[in-house]
This record gives C-alpha cells, sequence and structure tokens, in this order.
C-alpha cells in the first residue's frame, strides 16, 4: 500500500499505526510521540485499531530543540 | 513569593523563558538552561527521522523543567492547529507558543492569521502564549481572542538587534489585561533588563544565551539581569530630566 510518511512516499505493509511505528524500529510505547492522518491527530490509544488506508498523509513527530 | 509571575493561573518561578537550540552541544545546552533559573522552556515539534530514534530532548532535560512546544516554522493557520495538537499529544501539555510567519527570511509574524489560529486554539482548550508583531493593537486582538500572555518580538529573531522600538513595547505593557512576555532579538544582558524595565513580565531568550561566547555565563547575566530590571521596574525610577540637578547641597559652599 503506497502511503506518505512524514513527506515521503512508500510502500508500505503495516495496516495500522502501531504496526507501522514497529516495522520503522520505533517502540510503540516509547512517550513524546505523536501521530496525525491526514491532518488529524490520532491518539495513542487508537495506534492499534486505527487502520491505514492508500495515499494516507502520516505525520509522526516529537519534540526538538526549539526557541 | 512576593512577586510571582502568574500565566493562565499557574505561577512560574522565573520571569527567564529559555529556548533549546543552537547550543553548542546538549551539555552546554543543560548547563545554561540551570545557570538561567528558567522553569519554562521551548521546544519545536518535528517529523522524526526514521532512520534511528535517538534520545529525545525531552528524556534529556530529565523532567525538571516545564516544556512549552512551539509552531515554528508554520505559515497557515492549518498547519500550527495540527502542530499544535501533535504538540499536546506528544507532550501532554495543552500549552502552545503560537507562531505563524508571514514571511521566512524576516520571521516576522502573519498577524491577520495569527489572530485566526489563536482564536482556533483557544476555543480547542488551548493555553496560548502567542509570537507577536510590536503593535499594540494585534496585542489587544490576540489578548481579546483568549490568549494568556502576548509575545511581542524585541526585534527579528535570533537578530541579536534588541528592542528595536521601547516605546510599543512600553505601551503594550501598559495596556495589556494578560502577562507581556517580550520574545525574540534579545542579544544581551541589558535588552533583558530594558525589556523588564519597560514592564514586560518575563522575557524569552534562546541565541542571545546559546550563540554568545561563553554561554554559561551568559545565562546567568540574563538571569541577573531579568531580575534587575524587574527589581528596577518595581522600584519606580527617576523620571529622565532635561538639566542638571545638583546631589551636592548648594550651601555652604567654599569661597561662596
Amino acid at each position: 500500500m503506497k502511503l506518505k510518511i512524514n513527506g515521503v512516499e512508500e510502500e508500505v505493509a503495516a495496516a495500522t499505526v502501531g504496526e507501522l511505528l514497529a516495522a520503522r524500529g520505533v517502540d510503540p510505547a516509547a512517550r513524546f510521540l505523536a501521530v496525525a492522518i491526514n491532518g488529524v491527530v490520532v491518539r495513542r490509544s487508537e495506534w492499534d485499531s486505527q487502520s491505514l488506508g492508500p495515499s494516507d498523509d502520516i505525520e509522526i513527530v516529537k519534540p526538538f530543540s526549539g526557541g | 513569593m512576593t512577586d510571582p509571575f502568574v500565566v493562565a493561573g499557574t505561577t512560574l518561578s522565573s520571569r527567564l523563558i529559555a529556548g533549546t537550540a543552537r547550543y553548542p552541544n546538549q551539555q552546554v545546552m543543560l548547563d545554561c538552561l540551570e545557570a538561567s533559573g528558567a522553569e519554562m522552556v521551548t521546544a519545536s515539534i518535528r517529523r522524526i527521522s526514521l532512520e534511528g530514534y535517538a534520545e529525545s530532548l525531552v528524556d534529556l532535560l530529565g523532567g525538571r523543567y516545564r516544556l512549552l512546544p512551539n509552531t515554528a516554522g508554520c505559515t497557515t493557520v492549518r498547519d500550527a492547529v495540527l502542530t499544535a495538537e501533535l504538540a499536546r499529544e506528544a507532550l501532554e501539555t495543552n500549552w502552545i507558543k503560537l507562531e505563524l510567519i508571514g514571511d521566512r527570511e524576516l520571521l516576522y509574524p502573519d498577524v491577520e492569521q495569527l489572530v485566526r489560529a489563536a482564536d482556533e486554539l483557544v476555543r480547542k482548550g488551548f493555553i496560548v502564549l502567542p509570537y507577536s508583531n510590536e503593535d499594540p493593537v494585534t496585542c489587544q486582538k490576540l489578548a481579546d481572542v483568549g490568549c494568556a500572555a502576548v509575545m511581542p518580538l524585541g526585534s527579528l529573531i535570533g537578530s541579536g538587534m534588541g528592542i528595536a522600538n521601547p516605546a510599543a513595547i512600553e505601551l503594550i505593557c501598559s495596556r495589556s489585561p494578560v502577562p507581556v512576555v517580550l520574545d525574540a532579538g534579545i542579544g544581551t544582558a541589558s535588552d533583558a533588563a530594558l525589556a523588564m524595565e519597560l514592564g514586560c513580565d518575563a522575557v524569552m531568550v534562546d541565541t542571545a544565551i546559546a550563540q554568545s561566547h561563553d554561554p554559561r555565563r551568559m545565562a546567568a547575566a540574563m538571569r541577573a539581569a531579568v531580575e534587575g530590571g524587574r527589581l528596577a521596574r518595581l522600584a519606580g525610577r527617576i523620571p529622565k530630566r532635561r538639566f542638571a540637578e545638583p546631589s551636592s547641597p548648594q550651601l555652604g559652599l567654599i569661597g561662596s
């Protein structure tokens, strides 16, 4: 399934946010992470239930240094 | 505390808010934050690098500081609101430093979009601290839509040019129904002290500390400057006079 993840189009096998994070080596239990699909935040509690669809635009973010 | 700094009902122990960017390295950043005495520090929200999950800024700060996420780099209401919502989710705080930029070279706020984004975020339950231009009308609008503070710039972000329009800052401070935080352009300690003397409730500093020659020392200097400037403000300065007023008595002059 073709998706956009953090601005990059990729072929992805994962069916949910949780699976996507795990496949990328990101511990889904890690704190201070947030995910949005098509401009809508997906809460952590929904990571395993929210299914991914073709052409979904996904943002996976964390806090970083800033002023 | 006899002179509390209160924002949205929360008392902060320091009137200096520090940024976490542009330090030579992480250890210097940690030392500077400590030397600054800041309680609240800012952070940005960015895409994770999918090559690896590096130690996060939040882990580094070790729960010692109150994190204020920002919407740095956003140029539209949509992006600013989404960034704020992601920040709320990632950091479990509804506080947000709202930045909505109208010019990438100047990093000046797009005030029309800024006020709209602030309004939307307040309605969504955020505690909004907007980075603003130094315009009393804009600051009033931001307060009117429910921002918890207003944060006018002293001069361009990272420019070190100090307070370009002290009269405007003083006007904003005298009229603002919410706390005023001077945010952007501070270059050295005297700029921070001036901001406090003009009536600001707090000051936000990043580049002036991080990129100084001795950041740890500059962080300490900023701490002292904010404290000194605030004391001076509360003490009530003498007026500026056109002519001299002698300090020594005029009677009993030898040879008179």
